[in-house]
């Protein structure tokens, strides 16, 4: 059947499998592999993107259930070739080791900030309940979400 | 022109990271070419059955797939999945089962067809006749007579039973002031790395070029076992290991599928790609630990340990994995930790049972070692009423011993464990907690603190200590080349998958060449581009990897310098590296570009004696002993006596990795370790039932730790370089995991200790803790 929708501020079409996962329809039709499986039961959070301004697993999507929709994806977070705050948090406090949840959790932390622009420690570990990391203990990735809220609450006082 | 500044030491911001923050690093899952096929493994659903037959017929009717294959259509077609740790008794470990499953989860079927769907669909169409046999999952159980026997060739359950003994155990346990007896459990867990394993395969019939990508920590060895397995010949097998979401161990392995992908692909024409699916992660990944000890510890009133006696049984699971059987060693050499303990003997028996096979996870070994030594010391200090710093103290091996010989036959490098105890205690402020701990307890609070002193193994070397059967060693390979335009590639055979190792290593070649950090490529996991290694565990990347690239830069270094003297005319020993430039140590403004002696060496229009064109080295580093991190970890809990949950007051840890080279990183390694430690100490236990179907098989069932299950961890570090290598690096990729688990046990306890519990079996989930305080209270 025909899907269209908006991914990264680019509209498409195409003819997909009715039973096609959002999370396969963006990586193997789309073509973009940033957005991680790691589960594919809702439970890790490693193919966390935003559908309409809000994160959701899309393992747990149909991607017919995304008609019409905006999609965002790791690869659109980045505007004109200037990183997003969290993907320079996540870089500059070593918020990774791997690698394979940090789409996922960047997309979780981005959510997040959009709703508490500063969180506390307990806060954003509550909010990062499903998205999990083996690599990191977190630490880190809490330090690289409190420096990215920081940097976007000067940006916007600026 | 501006001053390169140094770079070792500093906290680098990563080089891996720019491709992993935007979504454009390529993981096996990522691979895409032209015609690829889908693979699907159907799966065992027994614990332990007969397979009277298998039904492909309509499976391989359905539109769309290629091909269905069995265990019986790969017989003298695909070797066996290869173990090279020696055992008495090894079981031939096909592919894909023939005649009978002994595991929920093993591999019974695979499809291939366009579409993973499709493929799936197919599974669905398989029928296969089972005979259910009982199934054996306690491995003491699995030792008993009229126990169901899993390889029958060998008539019993066992794989091997080692032993180690030493009559001084003897004679200390008849002198001691108490034998204090224990059971100590080590349970199954699952190293669940985020990404699970997968492997994509293309045969090039023209070019008779077989090419693996795998979610490997080992790329070279695997092609190695691929050879064998598919009798093809290793000039013409390319294994890349691409990004790697992750390892912890069970991707250091040779596995069923890789070969199969690789077979299907050979005999298909097409590429083939199998991606794993956690639930299949789970059944069909390696699990580690899983080792119950006995143990009979001979003390003296002082707190004075002077003897360890163990017997271990440790679960294998159904087949041997490439290593299967050689961790246990590990737990038993390594148990008598930080301590001057005299005498130690053990034995192992280890054991087949109807699941997963075991093999290394994060310490293999290790873990379990300091689990049991640091029990000890905690059962000591009860057992006398002592404090239990004071016993570690009174037992350490002092800092003027080393090297030092352990009772285990091991050379302990360097160390200095009481300074990292002191400083540990002092920044958690260990009389005030205990102070506070008291007045907690009047108020009916339970506030426990927990030590772990720990020692463990790293870049395990010299070769001979390896396996025989292991193609390559404990040693580690490096090529580094300076390119014609002055920007240097670095070839490391270790396979770095988030150690960070890119960074570390362009770090190293950067300070040694006076060049800038972006002029260095580090290059890993394909075995067409880089030279034979031996890959990334064991905290061995910088440990073994390091000093390998070191001989390499001095080798590069060398040929430069001869160079440049030519052209400066000054002996080559007075020459150094420095701002892209080689220059006068003792006057570094008279000096040539670096760009000027690469010139002359591709250039090489005039012909130097003695030198020959080009700039690259290579080296192979053979380590002559293995390197001993240590350090200490105190944990503050409270308990609560109503929930048995477990809350953090305070976690710290002193952790001595011998010198920093990149201090946020070796951050990172020990937090990732601690959770993954703490993960075992409290929530983390892979459980099958008794007729071996395997309860934990997803992420709801395990309990990987979430953000708000663990701490903020304070960290500080002490500094004790080891003599084994130029670097004077230890390695960090397990400490935190090996401290971590026994410290939390240990301060569970201590929180415990009002109510006269001295020990329960990990995990301490709240419904054991509380069972255990119910227990005690009724009792009481
Ligand atoms: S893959 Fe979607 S939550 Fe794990
Ligand atoms: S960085 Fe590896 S799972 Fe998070």
């Amino acid at each position: 059947m025909r899907l269209s929708l908006t991914i990264n501020g680019e509209r498409r079409e195409d003819d997909i499998d009715p039973r096609t996962l959002l999370v396969h329809y963006l990586r193997d039709i789309a073509g973009l592999t940033g957005t991680h499986v790691g589960c594919e039961t809702s439970l890790c959070g490693a193919c966390t993107v935003h559908l309409n301004g809000h994160a959701v697993k899309s393992c747990t999507v149909l991607a017919v259930q995304a008609e019409g929709a905006e999609i965002t994806t790791i690869e659109g977070l980045a505007r004109g070739g200037q990183l997003h705050p969290l993907q320079e948090g996540f870089w500059e406090e070593h918020g990774l080791q791997c690698g394979y949840c940090t789409p996922g959790m960047i997309m979780a932390a981005a959510d997040l900030l959009a709703r508490n622009r500063n969180p506390t420690e307990t806060q954003i570990r509550e909010a990062l309940e499903g998205n999990l990391c083996r690599c990191t203990g977190y630490q880190h990735i809490i330090n690289a979400i409190q420096s990215a809220a920081a940097k976007m609450r000067t940006q916007k006082a600026a | 022109m501006a001053v390169i500044p140094k770079f070792v030491g500093e906290r680098i911001k990563r080089r891996e990271d720019p491709r992993l923050i935007t979504g454009t690093g390529m993981y096996v899952d990522d691979v895409r070419l032209p015609g690829m096929l889908s693979a699907v493994v159907l799966r065992s659903p027994h614990a332990h059955a007969k397979i009277n037959s298998i039904d492909l017929s309509k499976a391989r009717a359905l539109k769309g797939v290629v091909c269905v294959l069995s265990g019986d259509d790969l017989r003298d077609k695909v070797g066996p999945v290869p173990c090279v740790a020696p055992a008495d008794h090894v079981p031939y470990h096909p592919v894909l089962a023939q005649g009978k499953v002994r595991f929920v989860g093993e591999g019974v079927a695979v499809a291939v067809a366009s579409s993973p769907y499709i493929a799936q669909d197919a599974l669905d169409l398989i029928d296969v006749d089972y005979d259910p046999l009982d199934a054996v999952v306690d491995p003491e159980k699995a030792l008993e007579p009229g126990a169901p026997v899993l390889h029958e060739e060998f008539g019993n359950n066992s794989v091997t039973f080692a032993s180690v003994p030493n009559p001084a155990v003897d004679e200390a346990m008849r002198k001691a002031d108490k034998i204090i007896k224990a059971r100590l459990v080590n349970q199954r867990l699952a190293p669940i790395p985020m990404e699970p394993r997968g492997a994509v395969a293309r045969w090039d019939g023209g070019y008779k070029q077989l090419t693996v990508w795998s979610s490997t920590q080992i790329p070279h060895l695997l092609r190695s076992q691929l050879a064998e397995m598919l009798k093809v010949g290793e000039n013409r097998i390319r294994v890349i290991a691409p990004e790697v979401g992750g390892g912890f161990g069970c991707k250091l392995n040779v596995y069923a599928e890789e070969a199969l992908v690789a077979h299907l692909s050979m005999t298909l024409g097409k590429p083939v790609k199998w991606i794993e699916r956690r639930r299949e992660n789970f059944a069909g990944t390696t699990h580690g630990r899983d080792q119950i000890t006995y143990l009979e510890v001979a003390a003296l009133k002082d707190g004075t340990v002077t003897a360890v006696k163990a017997h271990f049984v440790c679960d294998m699971g159904a087949y041997l994995q490439l290593l299967t059987p050689a961790i246990p060693g590990f737990s038993g050499l390594m148990m008598t930790g930080c301590y001057k303990i005299p005498a130690l003997s053990f034995d192992q028996q280890m054991v087949f049972t109807n699941k997963m096979s075991t093999d290394a996870y994060r310490g293999a070994g290790r873990p379990e070692a300091c689990y049991i030594a640091e029990r000890v010391m905690d059962m000591v200090a009860a057992e006398f009423g002592l404090d239990p710093a004071d016993v570690r103290r009174k037992n350490f091996i002092p800092k003027e011993a080393f090297p030092a010989p352990t009772a285990g036959g091991l050379v302990y490098d360097s160390g200095d464990y009481e300074l990292s105890l002191n400083k540990a205690l002092e920044i958690v402020g260990y009389q005030k907690v205990r102070a506070e701990q008291e007045a907690a307890r009047k108020q009916g609070r339970y506030i426990g603190i927990g030590i772990a002193s720990y020692v463990e193994i790293c870049g395990i070397g010299p070769s001979a200590l390896l396996p025989p059967k292991l193609k390559g060693g404990g040693w580690e390979s490096a090529t580094i080349r300076m390119e014609p335009d002055c920007k240097v590639t670095v070839l490391t055979g270790v396979s770095p998958h988030g150690q960070g190792q890119e960074t570390t290593f362009a770090q190293i070649v950067a300070d040694e060449l006076g060049i800038d950090i972006d002029d260095v490529n580090v290059v890993h996991g394909d075995t067409a581009v880089v030279q034979y290694g031996i890959g990334t565990f064991g905290s061995r990347g910088t440990t073994v990897g390091g000093p390998a690239l070191m001989m390499s830069v001095g080798k590069l270094q060398e040929k430069m310098k001869k160079i440049a003297s030519t052209m400066m005319e000054v002996p080559p020993d007075q020459l150094i590296f420095t701002n892209r430039t080689v220059a006068l140590a003792s006057d570094p403004s008279k000096s040539i570009p670096l760009q000027q002696v690469v010139d002359a060496a591709y250039g090489y229009k005039q012909p130097i004696p003695g030198v020959e064109p080009g700039l690259d080295a290579t080296s192979f580093y053979e380590p002559q002993n293995c390197t001993f991190p240590f350090g200490t970890h105190v944990a503050v809990v409270e308990v609560d006596p109503e929930t048995g949950v477990v809350k953090f007051l305070r976690y710290v840890a002193v952790d001595d990795c011998g010198r920093i080279l990149s201090p946020l990183l070796v951050e990172g390694q020990v937090h990732g370790g601690i959770a993954q430690g703490i993960a075992q100490a409290l929530y983390e236990e892979v459980v099958y039932d008794e007729s071996g179907q395997l309860l934990t098989a997803t992420l709801m069932d395990y309990a990987v730790p979430k953000a708000h299950m663990l701490p903020r961890y304070e960290l500080s570090a002490t500094v004790t370089p080891s003599p084994v290598n130029v670097l004077g690096v230890k390695g960090v990729g397990e400490a935190g995991t090996i401290g971590s688990t026994p410290c939390v046990v240990s301060a569970v306890m201590d929180a415990l200790k009002p109510f006269g519990i001295r020990h329960i079996d990990m995990p301490l989930k709240p419904e054991k803790v509380w069972r255990a305080i119910r227990d005690a209270q009724q009792k009481g």
